[in-house]
């Protein structure tokens, strides 16, 4: 390696620490993006040019050609993808991240495989890079719905077992046959097979956790495959991802009052607990019509609004922003009252909301909201459910029990929007629904909020 | 035991770095506001692209008849290339929503 190549190792590590740092910062957050960026593009760069092996022009043509198609489908996907889509995206680009990771493993098996610690970081390297791989593609499919969740029967023992022989297995190559490509292979499969079945049985409301930590976990693949090539960057770049999205995981695990293990072992809204649960919530249910709704909230004072993925999957959030301006223009105090896990991934929520340009002072975080519900006249809850459900509260038998919830059965009305009565992404039922205080208006978030703008700009 | 004993004195250097390194993510994600969450998980897997050095290393020394290797690695840049470009650039977009407020 030579000596300038290194230094530039050293500018890109510099420029990932204090990218990551800027990243949490609302104001310095794109900046430090860019600096991660230009960071990353620098050290591409420079191991292409930089190094001291003989490489036949070929494969500099390859490098190029490889590249360029890359950074081309890279491209296109980031630039197309609608907001809503944000989740999954991050997925896929994650299993791709862990797919390049066993690729380089099973290519390096045959060239390095001679001394012990190699071998097991490059073992180590496929079996970390496989599972990210399929897990991620697993979670992509859940996320866009082409995946249901599937449970064998005993999973939790059936994926622990597999996990120690998963272990067991590469310790085995490297001690008694480090040479065997038949071996490798069979890892590699089995490595895949695992990633799977690990991320199948997890309940959709969970995703996001699993996609921070199988983030965390091609992190950790980069910075594996960078000790086996004693590179730096890779290394140090790669651990600052591991620890920053385990920690990340566990930061989110928090917002929902769960703890890693119960999300990786207790698979949301399976086993008795749910079951128990679902179909106790009953009794009648009050529906409204648009003119009712609007006549409530033109006369009320203070409104909040709540939104959940629901309104993001009609693509409402334009609509919902001319409301709360139509209200806001009479008079209304409008806020909206974000929970720290609607949507699909912390956050999300926020950044839907702005991208209708929902002025970022009107969007208050749950602690803040929640003492305001008792003084609020009318709460809209547009396509959101679990984050509203008051089972969080009351009903300990329920999976989402202590969660912490917005409380908006303190309000004085309570109007939910949502498609149908069909249970929420975590598969349970809400008796918020079947409160006296509450009218469902039925129908697509979009078409309902677009006839209740028309009715409330007729008033 | 020996043996790992043997491991720690050969690669101290190693171990400090990865140490510090994972006290530095903690310290750099513990205190993020979670309106940031989601930029930051799709920033921090950008960064996980830096698995990409990694796949360019493999093709710069693969043999020019070794066409496994050279597929693979092949393969592998693009994968980890789609990871980087791609994970930039949506994190860009994302934080982009954020900057004309205010």
């Amino acid at each position: 390696m030579t000596i300038t190549l290194s230094i530039i190792y050293l500018i890109t590590t510099i420029a990932f620490v204090i990218g990551l740092k800027m990243l949490g910062h609302p104001e310095t957050a794109k900046k430090g993006n860019l600096i991660s960026g230009i960071g990353m593009g620098l050290a591409i760069v420079a191991t292409i040019f930089l190094h001291d092996f003989e490489v036949p022009s070929i494969n500099y043509i390859l490098i190029g050609v490889a590249l360029l198609i890359g950074t081309i489908l890279g491209y296109l996907i980031a630039i197309k993808v609608a907001m809503t889509k944000m989740p999954e995206l991050v997925s896929l680009f994650n299993g791709f991240g862990g797919g390049s990771a066993l690729l380089i493993g099973l290519v390096e098996f045959g060239n390095f495989s001679t001394d012990a610690t190699q071998t097991s970081t490059i073992i180590a390297a496929i079996i970390i890079g496989s599972i990210t791989f399929t897990g991620s593609l697993v979670a992509w499919g859940k996320l866009n719905g082409s995946m249901k969740d599937i449970r064998l029967p005993k999973y939790n023992l059936i994926n622990n077992l597999f996990i120690l022989a998963l272990i067991a297995f590469g310790a085995y190559i490297v001690m008694y046959d480090p040479t065997s490509l038949t071996l490798i292979y069979l890892l590699l499969a089995a490595s895949l097979v695992y990633g799977v079945l690990f991320v199948i049985p997890i309940g959709g409301a969970d995703m996001p956790v699993v996609i921070s930590l199988l983030n965390s976990l091609t992190g950790i693949a980069a910075a594996i495959t960078g000790i086996l090539y004693g590179n730096m960057v890779m290394m140090v770049g790669g651990i600052l991802v591991g620890s920053a999205g385990l920690i990340l995981t566990f930061i989110m695990c928090k917002a929902m009052n769960r703890s890693l293990s119960n999300v990786i072992f207790g698979a949301f809204g399976g086993g008795d607990a749910a079951t128990a649960a679902v179909g106790k919530a009953g009794g009648t249910i009050k529906k409204t019509t648009a003119s009712d709704s609007a006549i409530l909230l033109n006369y009320a004072s203070k409104v909040v609004i709540v939104p959940g993925y629901g309104l993001a999957v009609a693509q409402a959030q334009h609509v919902i922003h001319e409301l709360e301006e139509l209200l806001t223009k009479k008079g209304v105090d409008v806020s909206y009252a974000i929970h720290p896990v609607a949507g699909r991934m912390p956050g999300h929520m926020n950044v839907l909301l702005a991208e209708s340009n929902v002025s970022y002072d009107k969007l208050i975080e749950m602690d803040n909201i929640n003492p305001q519900f008792p003084n609020t006249d009318v709460v809209l809850v547009v396509g959101a459910n679990d984050v509203v459900n008051p089972a969080a509260h009351n009903d300990p038998s329920s999976p989402i029990y202590g969660m912490p919830i917005l409380d908006v059965e303190n309000a004085k009305h309570i109007i939910v929007n949502k498609r149908s009565m069909n249970a929420g992404y975590a598969g349970i039922e809400n008796e918020l629904f079947f409160n006296q205080k509450t009218s469902m208006l039925f129908g697509d978030a979009k078409s309902a909020l677009t006839e209740l703008v028309n009715e409330l700009k007729n008033m | 035991m020996n043996e790992l004993v043997e491991f720690i004195s050969n690669n101290l250097q190693l171990l400090y770095i990865l140490i510090l390194a994972i006290f530095i993510g903690v310290e750099l994600i513990k205190n993020v506001p979670s309106v940031l969450h989601t930029p930051l998980m799709s920033g921090a897997n950008a960064l996980s692209g830096v698995v990409i050095v990694g796949a360019l290393l493999v093709m710069l020394q693969a043999k020019p008849d070794d066409y496994l290797s050279l597929g693979l690695g092949f393969v592998a840049v693009v994968l980890g290339i789609i990871n980087v470009v791609g994970g930039f650039v949506v994190t860009d977009r994302m934080l982009q929503m954020f900057k004309k407020k205010k």
